[in-house]
Parts: C-alpha cells; sequence; structure tokens
C-alpha cells in the first residue's frame, strides 16, 4: 500500500493528484521551485520540498533532486504528472531503483513509445495503421507529396513541429525543427509525415492493470488547437461514427498490449474520413482526462494509484453516460500571436462550479474500482485549477491557469453552459483565451461538430467578439465616481460632481482593447446623463458595483480596481464584468505628465553659455565618461561627458556658438 | 423630529411648485448666459487656440465628482456689462483641500475687469481670508475695462493688497497664469505664493513693447518683456513653467497637494446624527423629500409659511429641537444639524418680528455664541411691527437687542433669504450688511425697505401731505401714475437677480440645493479656527 505519494509536478496537476490522495488517506509530498514558493499547490501538501532555482532544468526536470526528495521527505511512491519527466524512462527508472513505486508504465513501455519513428515501426507491426515516416534525406523523401509535416522524434506540445507546403522550404523547415527539437527535447532527430489537412485528432484513454486486463474508456476530441496546443478536448467526439470508433479501440488496445502497458495512457489518431493513422502514445495521464472521469463516473488518478498497488480492474469497464467537455484557460494574448501573460492575477473567480478536481455529484460512499457515480446528478461544472486570486504567474512555466470542464446528458447543452460559465468567470489582472474559448464554444461549425486541427485557422477568433465596451466604461466610470465620492476627506456627503451653475460632464478616458473611450456624465437629480447613453439610467451605484437600466432592461456591472486605478497619475486597471461582458479598462490621467521629445541620450545644456571647445566629432565612439566639450557660463567651465558608451550620433554645435538652457548639444547612441 | 403637514397633493402646493419652477427656468437662462461667455464666436477662437475655456481650467482643477460652488454666477445682471461680470468665482475641491478659485474669462473683452469683476472678485478674495481658504487664481485677463477705470483703478488696489494680507495669514495663493496678465495684473502673480506660467501663452510684464517704447525708446517683443521661459529662467517670477494649459492645471494641483492644509475645525460629530446614513458617518438625510422645497413659498409673499417645512427637508434626519417654541411665535428657533455640522436656526414664521420675538432672538444668539454652534438664518421677513401699542411697547429696543446680537455675535452665520426681507428685518435676519459668512437667495426672495406697494403708497400720502401744506390741490391722475412707476421700479429693484447681480448674495439658488449649497459652506467655514467667544457677561435671559 503507498503510504506516502510525491507528485513530481506543479500547479493545476499536482492538486489535482492531491485531492484523490486525500479521498484515499495517502499522504502528499509536493516539491516546488523557488518561483512557486507560495503557490497553492506547495500550500497544500502534507509536506513541500523545495527545489532549489526556477529554471523547469533546474527544478522539475531534475530526476535527481526530485529522487533525493521523495527519500528526503519519507515518500514511498512518485506520481509523474503529465509533461516534465513524466515520460521520461530515465526517471522511472530511477524512481525504482531507489525502492519507490512509480505511477506509471514500465521504463521499458515508456522508451518503446519514446521515440516516435520507433513506436511507428512498432504499431505497424502489431497491425496498427500508422503514417509513414520518412528520414530526411532518405530516396522516400523524395517521393513524398506535399504538404507534409515535420515533427521531433521525441517531440510533444508542438515543438520541433513544421507545416511545409513549398518543397523548396523543407531544408530550411528540418533544420529549424532539429534545433528546436534539440533545444527542447535533446534530441535533435526529426521526420517527416505526410500532412493530413483538417483532421480531427483523435484519442484513445486506456487503463491497464498488472494482470493482463486492458480497458478502452471511450475517445477523446482533441482537434482545436492552436500552434499544435490543445485547447478544447471532449468525449464523445461529434465526428466518430461507431464504425471507426471500435477500429479506433481496437487498434488502441492492441497498441497498450504490443508493449505490456500498465497504467493509464492515450493513444493519439490521426482521422479523417475513413482514415485512421496512429500518431503516437503517451504513457501518462494526460491534461484532459476530466472529460473521461466525467462520463465514466471514475478517478483516473485513484485506479492509476491502485493499479500500482497490484489491485485487479473488473472485467468490464463502466458504461459512459452523457457528455464532457474541458476548455483550457490559458494566460495568453491571443490576439498578438499567443503571447504568453505574466503578472498577479488579481481575481480568478468562476461562477457556479460544482466540483474541483473531481467527478461533479461524485462525493458520497465509497466506491470500488471502475465503480461509476449514480444519479443524474454527477452531471455539472468541474474546476481544476492550478492558481487561485492573487497568484503570481511568471516566466518559467506553461500559462494554463485552469481547466474548467462540463458534463451533462447532450452536447449543445454542454456547450451552452460551459460556454456561459466562462464567460461569467472573472479573471483579472492578466489577458486569457478566456474570450476565444466562449467563441469557439458558441461557434455554428462547432456547435455542428464540424471540429479539426484545422479550426482556429480557418475561423479567426482571436479578436474578441465586440463586447459593449463603452457601456462597460461607463458603468466603470460611475464605480469610480462613487470610490471617489466614499473616500473623499471632504464634502464627501454631498451629491456626486455637484453643480449649481453647470456646465459641463464629468469626463473620464481609459484605454480598452478597442482604444480610447471617453465617458461624459452628469448625475443630477433627475438621474444620469451620460453622452451617448439616452436610453441608460442608473439604479444604484457603488465602488464594486454598478447597476444600470438599459432601455428597460437592468443590468448588473462588477467593478474591480488594481493598483490604485482611477487615482490621478498612478496607472493601474479596472476589470468590468458582466452579463454583456467582461473588459479590462486603464483609467487614463485627466492631466498627464508631459511627455518631451528629446531624443534618448541626449546632452542637454545645464545653463546658457558659449561653446568653449568640442572634443569629439561626430560619429566618434566614446566611452562613458569621455568628455564630449566644454561650455563656458559666468566664467565657470562646465564639462559636458559621455553618459554611457556609444557613438556621438547628433553634434549639434561648434567652438564659439552660444547655446540656451536646456539646448541639445550632442546625441550619444548608447552601444548594446 | 418634525411632523410635516405640507399636503403635496393640494392644488396651493402645485401653483406654488409651478411658480417656483418657472423661476427657476429663468435662473436657469440666466446662468446659461454667464456660461456662455463670450459667446460662440469667442469660444470657438479660444478654443481653436488650443485654449481652455475658464470653466473647463475649473473643471479640470477640481477633484473629479467632488462639487463644486460658483458664487456670485448672476453678478452684473441688470449692468451695462454681461452676465457674469467676466470672471468665475467658486468653492471647489482641489486635492482634497476646499479652496477659493478665481477664474477670468478670456471670451468676454478679453477678460477684462469691470466694476462688477472687481467686486466679484474681492468678494471670493473675502471668503478666503475669512474661512482660511487657499485662493486660486487663474490667470488671464485684459486688465482693466478702460472706459470704467475711474471705478475700477483705485479700489482694484485692495486686489493685490488681499493677495499679500491672505499669505501673511498663513493662507496659500496660487497663480496659474494661462495669457495677458499685464500692467496693474502683473501683480496676481507678482504678490502670489506660488507661481505658474504656461509657456508660449503666460504674458506678465508692467509694459508691453509700444508701451516701453513710449516710455524709453528700447525696441523689445512680448517673451522678452513677459514670456514664461523668461520668468520661470531669468526674473523668477515664475517658479514652475507649464508646457501647456494641462500641464499647468497638474502643477497647480501638484501645488496644492504639497501645501499639507489641516482643516482647524471642521466636522464634529452630532449627536443629534447616530445613525449612519451614506455619507460621513452618523449624517442621515432628511426625512422629507428635498423637490417639496418648491412646492412651500407662496408666490404672494402677503401669505405666510410655516419654515418648520423648510427646516424638515434640510437638517439631517429632519431633527430640530425647537428653542422657546410656546414664545415669540412668530420666529421659530432651534437646534439641528446639517451634514453633520450642528447648527442653531432662526427662521421667521409669520413674516412680522415683535417684541418677544427680538427678545427670543437676542437671547437664542447669545446660547449659540456659549456653545460655539453656527447660525443659519431663514428669512421671510416684513421687518418690526409698527404702530402706537409697538412703539409704546419698546419696539425699537427690542429691534436693537437682536441687531445688536446678531452683528457681535462671533459665530459664523449663514444667511438664506427664502420669501420676504423687508425694513430692519433685513438687518436683525441678519443681511448682507451684517456680514454673514455666506448668503444665497431662492427665486422667490424679495429684497427691500419696504414692500413697492407700501412704498408708493407712503411716498403719495407724503404727496398728499405736502400739496396739501402748501394749499395745492393734489393731482390724482399725476399720483397713480407716480405710484404704478414707484411701485414698478421697487418691485424689479427687489427682485434676487437684481440684488445678485450687484453682489448683495452669493448666488440665487434651487431652493432644492440648500441643504448642499449650507453643507458645502458649513464644511468651508470648518477651515478657519473657532473665533473665540466674546468676553462680556453672561447670557441675557429675555
Amino acid at each position: 500500500m503507498i503510504r506516502r505519494l510525491l507528485v513530481a509536478n506543479r500547479a493545476e496537476i499536482a492538486r489535482r493528484v492531491f485531492r484523490t490522495c486525500r479521498d484515499l488517506g495517502v499522504e502528499t509530498v509536493a516539491v516546488f521551485s523557488d518561483a512557486d514558493a507560495a503557490s497553492p499547490h506547495a500550500a497544500e501538501a502534507d509536506h513541500a520540498v523545495r527545489l532549489r532555482g526556477v529554471r523547469p532544468a533546474d527544478t522539475y526536470l531534475d530526476a535527481g533532486a526530485i529522487v533525493a526528495a521523495a527519500l528526503s521527505s519519507g515518500a514511498d511512491a512518485v506520481h509523474p504528472g503529465y509533461g516534465f519527466l513524466s515520460e521520461n524512462a530515465a526517471f522511472a527508472r530511477a524512481v525504482l531503483d531507489a525502492g519507490l513505486t512509480w505511477i506509471g508504465p514500465s521504463p521499458e513501455a515508456v522508451t518503446a513509445m519514446g521515440s516516435k519513428i520507433e513506436a511507428k515501426l512498432l504499431m505497424a507491426r502489431a497491425g496498427v495503421p500508422v503514417l509513414a515516416s520518412v528520414i530526411p534525406g532518405s530516396p522516400e523523401a523524395g517521393e513524398l507529396a506535399f504538404p507534409v509535416l515535420v515533427k521531433a522524434s521525441a517531440g510533444g506540445g508542438g515543438r520541433g513541429m513544421r507545416i511545409v507546403r513549398d518543397p523548396a522550404e523543407l531544408d530550411e523547415a528540418v533544420a529549424a525543427a532539429r534545433r528546436e527539437a534539440l533545444s527542447a527535447f535533446g534530441d535533435g532527430t526529426v521526420f517527416l509525415e505526410p500532412l493530413l489537412e483538417d483532421a480531427r485528432h483523435i484519442e484513445v484513454q486506456i487503463l491497464a492493470d498488472t494482470h493482463g486486463a486492458v480497458w478502452t474508456l471511450g475517445e477523446r476530441e482533441c482537434s482545436i488547437q492552436r500552434r499544435h496546443q490543445k485547447v478544447v478536448e471532449e468525449t464523445p467526439s461529434p465526428g466518430v461514427s461507431p464504425g471507426t470508433r471500435g477500429i479506433l479501440f481496437e487498434a488502441a488496445a492492441r497498441a497498450a498490449k504490443a508493449i505490456g502497458y500498465v497504467g493509464a495512457g492515450t493513444v493519439e489518431f490521426l482521422v479523417k474520413g475513413d482514415t485512421v493513422a496512429f500518431l503516437e502514445m503517451n504513457t501518462r495521464l494526460q491534461v484532459e482526462h476530466p472529460v473521461t472521469e466525467c462520463v465514466y463516473g471514475i478517478d483516473l488518478v485513484r485506479l492509476q494509484l491502485e493499479i500500482a498497488e497490484g489491485a485487479r480492474l473488473p472485467a468490464e469497464p463502466p458504461e459512459p453516460r452523457g457528455h464532457a467537455i474541458e476548455v483550457r484557460l490559458y494566460a495568453e494574448d491571443p490576439a498578438h500571436g499567443w503571447r504568453p501573460q505574466h503578472g498577479t492575477l488579481h481575481l480568478f473567480d468562476v461562477p457556479g462550479v460544482d466540483a474541483r478536481f473531481e467527478v461533479p455529484g461524485t462525493r458520497g460512499p465509497f466506491p470500488g474500482p471502475g465503480e461509476g457515480p449514480s444519479g443524474a446528478s454527477a452531471y455539472g461544472l468541474r474546476l481544476d485549477s492550478g492558481v487561485e486570486s492573487g497568484s503570481e504567474i511568471g516566466v518559467h512555466y506553461d500559462p494554463m491557469l485552469a481547466k474548467l470542464i462540463a458534463c451533462g446528458p447532450g452536447r449543445p447543452a454542454v456547450a451552452r453552459r460551459l460556454a456561459t460559465a466562462l464567460a461569467r468567470a472573472r479573471v483579472h489582472g492578466l489577458t486569457t483565451n478566456r474570450d476565444l474559448l466562449v467563441s469557439v464554444l458558441r461557434h455554428e461549425a462547432f456547435l455542428a461538430g464540424d471540429t479539426h486541427t484545422g479550426f482556429l485557422d480557418r475561423y479567426d477568433l482571436t479578436t474578441p467578439a465586440p463586447s459593449p465596451v463603452p457601456l462597460l466604461a461607463l458603468a466603470a466610470a460611475l464605480a469610480l465616481a462613487a470610490a471617489r465620492r466614499a473616500e473623499a476627506g471632504v464634502l464627501g456627503g454631498l451629491p456626486s460632481g455637484w453643480r449649481n451653475v453647470p456646465s459641463q460632464p464629468q469626463r473620464t478616458a481609459f484605454e480598452t482593447p478597442g482604444g480610447r473611450v471617453e465617458i461624459a456624465y452628469r448625475l443630477t437629480r433627475d438621474g444620469l446623463e451620460a453622452e451617448g447613453f439616452d436610453q441608460v439610467t442608473l439604479v444604484a451605484a457603488s465602488p464594486g458595483e454598478v447597476v444600470l437600466d438599459v432601455a428597460g432592461v437592468v443590468s448588473r456591472f462588477a467593478v474591480a480596481a488594481y493598483d490604485g486605478a482611477g487615482r490621478d497619475g498612478t496607472g493601474g486597471a479596472l476589470h468590468v464584468d458582466s452579463p454583456l461582458g467582461s473588459v479590462r479598462l486603464v483609467p487614463l490621467p485627466r492631466l498627464p505628465e508631459p511627455v518631451v521629445s528629446i531624443p534618448p541620450g541626449s546632452l542637454l545644456a545645464p545653463m546658457p553659455g558659449t561653446v568653449l571647445r568640442v572634443e569629439v566629432t561626430s560619429g566618434a565612439a566614446v566611452t562613458a565618461g569621455q568628455p564630449i566639450l566644454t561650455l563656458e557660463a559666468m566664467k565657470m567651465e562646465h564639462q559636458i561627458s559621455a553618459p554611457a558608451a556609444g557613438v556621438v550620433s547628433v553634434l549639434n554645435v561648434t567652438p564659439g556658438r552660444q547655446v540656451e538652457a536646456g539646448a541639445v548639444l550632442a546625441v550619444i547612441e548608447e552601444s548594446r | 423630529m418634525i411632523d410635516s403637514r405640507l399636503d403635496t397633493a393640494s392644488a396651493g402646493f402645485q401653483a406654488r411648485r409651478a411658480a417656483m419652477l418657472a423661476k427657476l427656468r429663468d435662473l436657469a437662462s440666466e446662468q446659461a448666459k454667464a456660461v456662455a461667455g463670450g459667446g460662440p464666436k469667442y469660444v470657438e477662437r479660444h478654443h481653436r487656440r488650443g485654449k481652455l475655456l475658464a470653466r473647463e481650467r475649473v473643471e479640470l482643477l477640481v477633484d473629479p465628482d467632488s462639487p463644486f460652488l460658483e458664487l456670485s454666477p448672476l453678478a452684473a445682471w441688470g449692468t451695462d456689462f454681461p452676465v457674469g461680470a467676466s470672471v468665475v468665482t467658486g468653492i471647489g475641491v482641489v486635492e482634497g483641500v476646499e479652496c477659493v478659485i478665481v477664474a477670468s474669462d478670456p471670451t468676454v473683452r478679453g477678460g477684462s475687469s469691470n466694476p462688477w469683476t472687481l467686486r466679484k472678485t474681492l468678494r471670493a478674495s473675502d471668503i478666503a481670508l475669512e474661512n482660511r481658504l487657499p485662493l486660486i487664481n487663474l490667470v488671464e485677463s485684459g486688465g482693466a475695462d478702460l472706459p470704467t477705470q475711474k471705478e475700477i483703478f483705485i479700489p482694484g488696489g485692495r486686489i493685490f493688497r488681499d493677495l499679500t494680507r491672505l499669505s501673511a495669514a498663513g493662507i496659500p495663493t496660487i497663480a496659474l497664469v494661462f495669457g495677458n496678465s499685464t500692467a496693474g495684473g502683473a501683480y496676481v502673480p507678482g504678490m502670489s505664493d506660488h507661481v505658474v506660467m504656461v509657456r508660449e501663452r503666460a504674458k506678465v510684464f508692467l509694459g508691453g513693447p509700444p508701451l516701453v517704447k513710449m516710455a524709453t525708446g528700447e525696441e523689445s517683443d512680448d517673451e522678452s518683456l513677459g514670456g514664461a521661459e523668461m520668468h520661470a529662467r531669468l526674473s523668477g517670477l515664475a517658479d514652475y513653467l507649464a508646457l501647456d494649459e494641462h500641464d499647468a492645471l497638474r502643477i497647480g494641483r501638484r501645488v496644492v497637494r504639497r501645501l499639507n492644509r489641516r482643516k482647524a475645525g471642521g466636522l464634529r460629530p452630532s449627536p443629534a446624527g447616530a445613525v449612519p446614513y451614506g455619507g460621513p458617518p452618523g449624517v442621515r438625510a432628511p426625512l422629507y423629500d428635498e423637490e417639496e422645497l418648491l412646492g412651500i413659498v407662496p408666490e404672494d409673499l402677503k401669505i405666510p409659511f410655516d419654515p418648520r417645512e423648510v427646516i424638515a427637508r434640510v437638517v439631517d434626519g429632519s431633527e430640530f429641537d425647537e428653542f422657546k417654541p410656546l414664545y415669540g411665535a412668530s420666529l421659530v428657533t432651534g437646534w439641528a444639524a446639517l451634514h453633520g455640522h450642528p447648527i442653531g436656526v432662526l427662521a421667521n414664521a409669520r413674516g412680522v418680528l415683535f417684541g418677544e420675538e427680538a427678545q427670543k432672538a437676542a437671547q437664542f444668539i447669545q446660547l449659540a455664541n456659549q456653545t460655539r454652534t453656527p447660525l443659519v438664518f431663514l428669512q421671510n421677513t416684513t421687518g418690526y411691527m409698527v404702530g402706537k401699542d409697538y412703539e409704546q411697547g419698546g419696539i425699537i429696543k427690542h429691534g436693537a437687542m437682536m441687531i445688536n446680537a446678531v452683528s457681535n455675535s462671533t459665530v459664523p452665520h449663514l444667511t438664506v433669504v427664502m420669501g420676504a426681507s423687508y425694513g430692519a428685518g433685513n438687518y436683525g435676519m441678519c443681511g448682507r450688511a451684517y456680514d454673514p459668512r455666506f448668503l444665497f437667495s431662492w427665486p422667490s426672495a424679495k429684497s427691500a425697505v419696504m414692500g413697492p406697494a407700501q412704498l408708493a403708497g407712503v411716498l403719495s400720502i407724503v404727496g398728499r401731505a405736502s400739496a396739501q401744506a402748501r394749499g395745492q390741490v393734489y393731482d390724482e391722475e399725476a399720483d397713480a401714475a407716480m405710484r404704478q412707476m414707484v411701485e414698478a421700479q421697487i418691485e424689479s429693484e427687489s427682485l434676487p437677480f437684481f440684488l445678485s447681480g450687484r453682489l448683495y448674495d452669493d448666488g440665487v439658488i434651487d431652493p432644492r440645493d440648500t441643504r448642499t449649497v449650507l453643507g458645502l459652506c458649513l464644511s468651508a467655514i470648518g477651515n478657519a479656527p473657532d473665533a473665540p467667544a466674546p468676553a462680556g457677561f453672561g447670557v441675557f435671559r429675555m
């Protein structure tokens, strides 16, 4: 029996495993890097071991340090989570060699699937359909039909992957993929594969015990991807026929048996029409495992642990029920190349969550292995989150914040529930892909089940659907006004913005995602007068909430201010959330500090005077502190020196020249 | 707590309300003239030059969403000069500090000062001094209106004297110079503690290029004689060089922030208001709707009204502890709180002041001085009672007691003229000559030595007696015409716009704003420490 389990991972998946451990009475050990010292996963575990450093290579990828952590903390088992060392056979071996229980398949099985090229050969021999792998430069490469995909053999997560449509670009793409693969995985081996365009990415969940039983727990559709990373996953797939499903399950089970697989694993396929092709096998728990859990009513982590303890799976898996969809919420900016975001997540709140890290409605009697939940209450909203309000999102790790999963009897209803919950979530402080995910879940093609790996290329959803930003900005302006009145040291009890001789409205300007928005409003005894909002009346306003009546329909706007937003010259940002949409607004100062357009590196005359000597010529390289010229003023000589090393890019003066105070004498372009 | 008996469904209420609303529409249109400044042509030209209007400058200077009380907005009404007198004055909050702001309106004849501009500006300066409020001048003025210089030049020297006296009293003075501030005007920045000038806009010199040429033959230009850069770098008259108008206002706010002002007096929590309600802790709104203040004063001021209906809609929680309610019932006196500030209230109930009322007032004012409680006078008086019995009963002595008490009281006084303010009643109820800290009129107010009909009647009787004495036949036709003419003239000269135009009040206000205006004034008053209680005798019981 496992008594104390170390999770060799961080954030959401670490918390996910801890939750199951708590149910089973297994003690938990977290490892955390310096950057994660304050993160929820480290705080939640019974014991936590610090990994010195912040870079993955120094921390979560340091197999030796993690095994040492397991030993020093008295753990007797190690769960690798996903990513990091989860598919590292050497790590699995090190764990076993240290006398610890390894939650996962044997190192041999990991190795067999570690190389994509080898794995495909192995699968082909076992009768699993595969796409041809072609080694670049080999004779077969010349016969390839374009487009082709360049892939890293040791790859994952889309790194080292390139689509090549023009044969002329192949060599360059191969070279780039090699470089990327080498730096990411320490193995630069790449191969070519025919590109199946607009195919579906379908994977089959496998669970195998040590007694030879292999379950296939349905397929997951993971076609909606950005930069080859999944963002929306669901089960069952809306585009797999019963016939194809049979082929997939059969192929997946065969793959698992071919390598004597034990534990939870996933066999990935590309599916287009009747074509089914093995992609790879992931010898670990997948990020998207919750959708399978919800539909089968099982706890995959629990089953992983029980299998590791030698338990026997029942002969048949439970019957799937209903539909589940998962979205991955990332701190990234879809409108700017999916650029990862970092900073403080001021607020993270998803309303209506039924369960965290578990299948909704399954709390209750102790179910046996594989025993499903009972009753319709098993449907609902599940949140698996690695962060909490106030978490710092750093630059060192994957910017995934959380996974939100909805499950229910029918796909359209589940998509609707998930989209609304996501739209209502309050996510403050960072730009996220939330709006994009909502757009996907509400998109016609998605609702029609027409999903494929090119979905986000075909439908540009990176620009958020127009939300009523001016109305949200009006709510923000009124909340700011209420805050200022509440905090006023004098006359705070008088009506907001009261005038006995009205001449103009109050004005507040915001920087919004769509540009500058200015709100002009006046609060009178007859209510709100806001320019451009004839239909809007004010019902109530407080610093945190504004209630507006828009043409007879009353809506509530929650407003949160961070970092002193709304006070002159302090910066900060406001977040407005409402059923009509959410927006982040940066209040612009009414009286901005003037920006003087003096080129950087300019040397200004400190006082009026006469140029006595010029020591350099235009274009000359200078060192920091080197005299540039001498100014004479009031019979004193003032030496002007270079503030930093660089090149004299501008020289405005010659000896004898009279200069005014503040005149630009020269510009030193700093060398980098 | 006051139990209101106002029947808001009655025809009388509706008629009074309709009459007041008509007067408020007139008020709004007169105020709009002041806001319009020099009119669309000059406003447009001013904007085209990249400049802000006087009120735009004020709005950017004060804290967002804070209240601003504009003073004397109808100055110069009924004169040859535009309404508003080419200057905006008021009390506003800058960086949490209540300040007096004076902004010349350059769209009206270049912002030049006429006699009314001067009186309005001096009044603002008095308010700053009395209440110890920092004074911020937003300067852009072409100097004196030359045709009326005789009315301005000699008394106008007070402007500069007042600035330095404010400073000597420890009250900061700040000048933000946006444009012309020449000749005598140059002493506004000259006498101010803190001076900001806008680059390429401010022009501050004693004599411009033509005058210099005439005086000494020297060739010069505006920038070298009085530009902002020159004053910031050479003369040292400018402490801060602003890049543009917004920058000047930003610097002005920073200057106020660094004044480190602490209010000397200010809010003393009133025991009457213990229940929290919005705003400052312990302040409750009146129980009755201030909207109903529109329907209280009858259009015909001969009809009396109960001032408790007004008090019930102005003071915190409508709570009013009446003093001597059974004695001298024609004057209501009592204690209350307004926006948390404790006050004593004197309000006329049936117009006439008799001996009892005068004595009651004198005693009440003495009591307020004992407790250092500010007094609010709500005027609706036709004066002290006349007639044999009253003269023989000593009405002059009694009225003198009240006027004595009002004159020598050292607590702050605030006066609101709700209706009639005739005769010595105006004095006893702290009219303008008795220097209340602030005085406001409702549109229903009327002030004169006596009612127009009475005054015309008196003239007629005197004329008739004089004719009889000379043995002449009195011309009845001429008498009727004289009476009509005098009545019309007195009526028009007793109306609030006319009196406000002559600076006999600090503004005509919407009755519904009474609580807000008085609350703002009481808060402003709190910037000055309590005056010492007068030495002398104990309170005289009367």
